[in-house]
C-alpha cells in the first residue's frame, strides 16, 4: 500500500461577495517509499494548495477540503489538530519555494533548526546544536557550525535552500513535499539541490512529492507524474509514458513550450495559447477546451472523464492527441 | 555530495566569506545600525539629542545660578515693562521674577527630558502589551483569541478617536496636578498608537512565508507568535518610539503651558517658562522664544533620529 493516498481531494475556497473557487477537484493520487511523484502545472492550477491541503496547512477561513488522504493509514484531513502538529515536521516535512522569504530573518540558523529538533526529538543545548551541525553538513553546508550562528540574508540562495532541506529532514520524515524547491535558484544550484533531494530519496527511502511547473525537473527526478489543470488531474503517467507519449493536448502544449536549444536561431517560443482565464467550468465540460488546438464540440458536453490504458496510461481528454484505443500505435513506440 | 559540487561550494563560500568579511556574524539590527551611522540625517539628530541629553544630566553642576532665586528681582519690573535682556553676568538675561534664565534652561532640560522618556515608556510597555496579546490572540486563530483581539482593538479604536492632547488633560484633570499625572496623562495618549502598531505588524508578519514554513515544521503557535512573529515586529515599534519621544517632550510642554503641568515651581520646566512667558510676550518675546526654541530642537532632534532609523530598517532599502 502507498504511503500516502490521495483520493479525490478537493478544496474550495469561499469568498464572500463573489462565487466559490474550487482550487482542486477531485485530484487523485499515490506516493510509495522511495517514490518521487510529480505535480506538474502551471500557476494558478492547484498544485500548492493540493500540498498545503496535505500538510493541514490552509487555516479553517472561507475553506472547505473534501475527499480522503490517508498517510500511512492515518485520515490527514480529519485528524485533530494538534495530531496533525505532531505529524508536521516530524513524520511529513515540506520544502517551499522561496528559500530567503521561508526563513526568519532576524532569528539565526541554528535556532531554526534546533527548534524543530527540540519540539520532535526533545534535543536540547549541546546536543541539539550539534545534532544541527550534523544536519547542515549532511546536507551540503560547508562550516556548518559557523553557519550556525549566521543569519539567512548572509546565506546564498542555494545555501539558505540547503538549510531549508536540512529542517526539512532534521527528524528523518517518511514523506517529503517539496513546493517548487528550485524556482527561486539559479540553474546550476538548482542541479545541485535536486541531486541532493535525489540522494535524500535514495539512501532514506523518503517518498518525495515533487510540485512544479518545470517540467525540466519532472524529467530528471519524477517516477511518476501528475499533470494539473485547473484543480484537476488531466494525465497522469510514469515519466516514460507521459514524455514518449503526452495524450493530453495541455501536456503536449507544455512540453512543446520547453525552449530548445537546437532550434533554430530566432524561432520564436511555443506558448500553450490563452490564459488560465479563459479556462471555462469543469461541469461545463473541459476547463481546457476554450485553449486547446483538438478542441471539438464534444468537449462541451459536460466534464470529460479519465480514460486509463492498460499501462496506467491516464488521461481526462474526449479527444486524446494519441489515441491509446486504436491498435499498434503509440504504447509500443512510446516503449521501443 | 559529490566532491565537484563540493569544490562548487567551497568557492562560492569563499568568495561570500571574502565579500562580507567584516560583516560576518552579524545580525539585522547591527546591520541596520550600521546603515545609521551613515546617515546624515541620524548623524544630525544624534548630536541635538546627544547634547540635550548631556545638558539634561549634568544640567544642575554646569548652571551658574540657583534657577529659583530671585537674585535680581529689583531689576525687573514687568509691570513697568522694565526687563534686562542678555548680558555677560546673565546670558540669556532674566525672566520676570528676575532669575537667571540660563540657569533655568539648562536645569528644565532634565525635566523635559525625564517627562519624554518616562510618558513614551509607559506608553511603549502598555501599548506594547496591549497590540501584543491582540496579535497573538488573533494569530492563534481561535476564535476566543479573534474575539479577544476584537475587544482590545475597539478599545484602542476608543482612545485613538479621543485627541491625544484632549485625552492627556482629562487624565491630568482626573488625577490632579503632579509631574506623574504629566507622564502619565501623555503616556496614555501614546498607548493606542502602540498597541495598533504592534498589532498591524504581527498580523502582516503572521502571513509571511516563514510563518508558514515555521507551521509546516509543527512547532506549536505559541512559539511561532513569540520566537518568531514578535522579533520580527518589533522594528516599526521601536521606531514609533522615538518618535514618540519628540512627540512626548512636545505634549508635556504643552499640559504644562495649559496650566496643568507640576505646580511644584522649585524645578523649572520649559512648558511651565513658556506658559509664564506669555504674559509678557510684547515686553519680552526672547522669554519664550528660548524655551520655544528649545522644545523645538530637541523635538527635531528625536523625529530626525526616529525617520533615519526608519529607513535604515526599511527592508526595502535593505542590501
Amino acid at each position: 500500500m502507498a504511503l500516502l493516498a490521495v483520493d479525490n481531494l478537493s478544496v474550495k475556497f469561499t469568498r464572500r461577495g463573489k462565487p466559490d473557487f474550487q482550487a482542486v477537484d477531485g485530484v487523485s493520487f499515490a506516493v510509495s517509499e522511495g517514490e518521487v511523484v510529480g505535480l506538474v502545472g502551471e500557476s494558478g492550477c492547484g498544485k500548492s494548495v493540493t500540498s498545503l491541503a496535505l500538510m493541514g496547512l490552509l487555516g479553517d477561513h472561507g475553506v472547505s477540503v473534501g475527499g480522503n488522504a490517508t498517510f500511512d493509514g492515518i485520515e490527514l484531513l480529519k485528524l485533530r489538530k494538534d495530531a496533525m502538529r505532531d505529524l508536521r515536521g516530524r513524520d511529513m516535512a515540506m520544502i517551499f519555494q522561496d528559500p530567503l522569504s521561508s526563513l526568519n530573518p532576524v532569528v539565526p540558523i541554528g535556532i531554526q533548526v534546533t527548534e524543530i529538533l527540540t519540539r520532535h526529538r526533545g534535543m536540547r543545548g549541546e546536543a541539539a546544536r550539534k545534532e544541527a551541525a550534523d544536519l547542515l553538513d549532511r546536507v551540503g553546508i560547508p562550516d556548518p557550525t559557523r553557519r550556525l550562528r549566521e543569519y539567512p540574508h548572509q546565506m546564498s540562495g542555494g545555501m539558505r535552500q540547503r538549510a531549508l532541506i536540512a529542517m526539512a529532514v532534521a527528524c528523518a520524515p517518511r514523506l517529503l513535499i517539496a513546493d517548487e524547491p528550485t524556482t527561486a535558484l539559479d540553474v546550476t544550484i538548482q542541479a545541485q539541490i535536486l541531486e541532493l533531494l535525489k540522494e535524500l530519496v535514495d539512501s532514506e527511502g523518503t517518498a518525495l512529492l515533487m510540485i512544479t511547473h518545470d517540467l525540466g525537473v519532472v524529467a530528471g527526478l519524477c517516477d511518476q507524474i501528475n499533470v494539473l489543470y485547473a484543480g484537476k488531474v488531466v494525465e497522469n503517467a510514469a515519466r516514460r509514458n507521459l514524455f514518449a507519449a503526452p495524450t493530453h493536448p495541455y501536456s503536449v502544449g507544455l512540453l512543446g513550450s520547453i525552449p530548445r536549444l537546437d532550434a533554430p536561431r530566432g524561432e520564436p517560443l511555443t506558448p500553450v495559447r490563452g490564459s488560465v482565464n479563459d479556462n471555462i467550468d469543469w461541469a461545463d465540460g473541459c476547463a481546457f477546451a476554450p485553449r486547446c488546438d483538438h478542441y471539438t464540440i464534444e468537449c462541451l458536453q459536460g466534464p470529460p472523464a479519465l480514460t486509463e490504458t492498460y499501462t496506467g496510461h491516464g488521461y481526462r481528454c474526449v479527444n486524446p492527441v494519441i489515441d491509446h484505443t486504436a491498435p499498434a500505435v503509440s504504447d509500443t513506440e512510446a516503449n521501443s | 555530495m559529490s566532491t565537484k559540487t563540493d569544490k562548487i561550494d567551497r568557492l562560492a563560500e569563499l568568495t561570500a566569506a571574502k565579500r562580507t568579511d567584516q560583516g560576518h556574524g552579524e545580525s539585522l539590527w547591527r546591520e541596520a545600525f550600521k546603515r545609521l551611522r551613515r546617515s546624515p540625517m541620524a548623524i544630525a539628530g544624534t548630536i541635538v539629542v546627544g547634547i540635550f541629553i548631556v545638558i539634561a544630566i549634568v544640567g544642575p553642576y554646569i548652571a551658574p545660578f540657583d534657577p529659583v532665586s530671585q537674585t535680581w528681582g529689583d531689576e525687573v519690573f514687568p509691570n513697568k515693562n522694565t526687563f534686562v535682556g542678555p548680558r555677560a553676568e546673565n546670558w540669556l538675561g532674566l525672566d520676570h521674577l528676575g532669575r537667571d534664565q540660563f540657569s533655568r534652561m539648562v536645569i528644565g532640560a532634565r525635566q523635559s527630558l525625564m517627562v519624554g522618556v518616562v510618558a513614551t515608556l509607559l506608553g511603549f510597555a502598555f501599548g506594547a502589551l496591549l497590540g501584543g496579546i491582540a496579535g497573538a490572540a488573533a494569530g492563534l486563530g481561535k476564535r476566543w483569541g479573534r474575539r479577544l483581539d476584537t475587544v482590545l482593538m475597539r478599545f484602542t479604536d476608543m482612545m485613538l478617536a479621543i485627541p491625544a492632547l484632549l485625552l492627556a488633560v482629562s487624565v491630568a484633570a482626573l488625577m490632579g496636578q503632579s509631574l506623574a499625572t504629566v507622564m502619565i496623562a501623555v503616556g496614555v495618549a501614546q498607548v493606542p498608537i502602540f498597541a495598533r502598531l504592534l498589532r498591524g505588524s504581527m498580523l502582516s508578519q503572521a502571513h509571511s512565508d516563514y510563518v508558514l514554513a515555521a507551521k509546516a515544521t509543527g512547532i506549536k503557535r505559541r512559539r511561532i507568535v513569540l520566537a518568531h512573529i514578535l522579533p520580527n515586529s518589533m522594528g516599526p515599534v521601536l521606531v514609533q518610539a522615538t518618535l514618540t519621544l519628540a512627540t512626548a517632550i512636545i505634549d508635556a510642554a504643552a499640559l504644562s503651558y495649559l496650566g496643568l503641568g507640576s505646580p511644584d515651581q522649585s524645578t523649572p520646566e520649559w512648558g511651565t517658562m513658556l506658559a509664564d512667558a506669555q504674559r509678557f510676550l510684547s515686553g519680552a518675546p526672547q522669554l519664550a522664544i528660548y524655551p520655544a526654541v528649545a522644545i523645538i530642537i530637541t523635538a527635531l532632534g528625536f523625529t530626525l533620529l526616529g525617520e533615519a532609523m526608519r529607513e535604515s530598517l526599511d527592508p526595502k532599502l535593505r542590501k
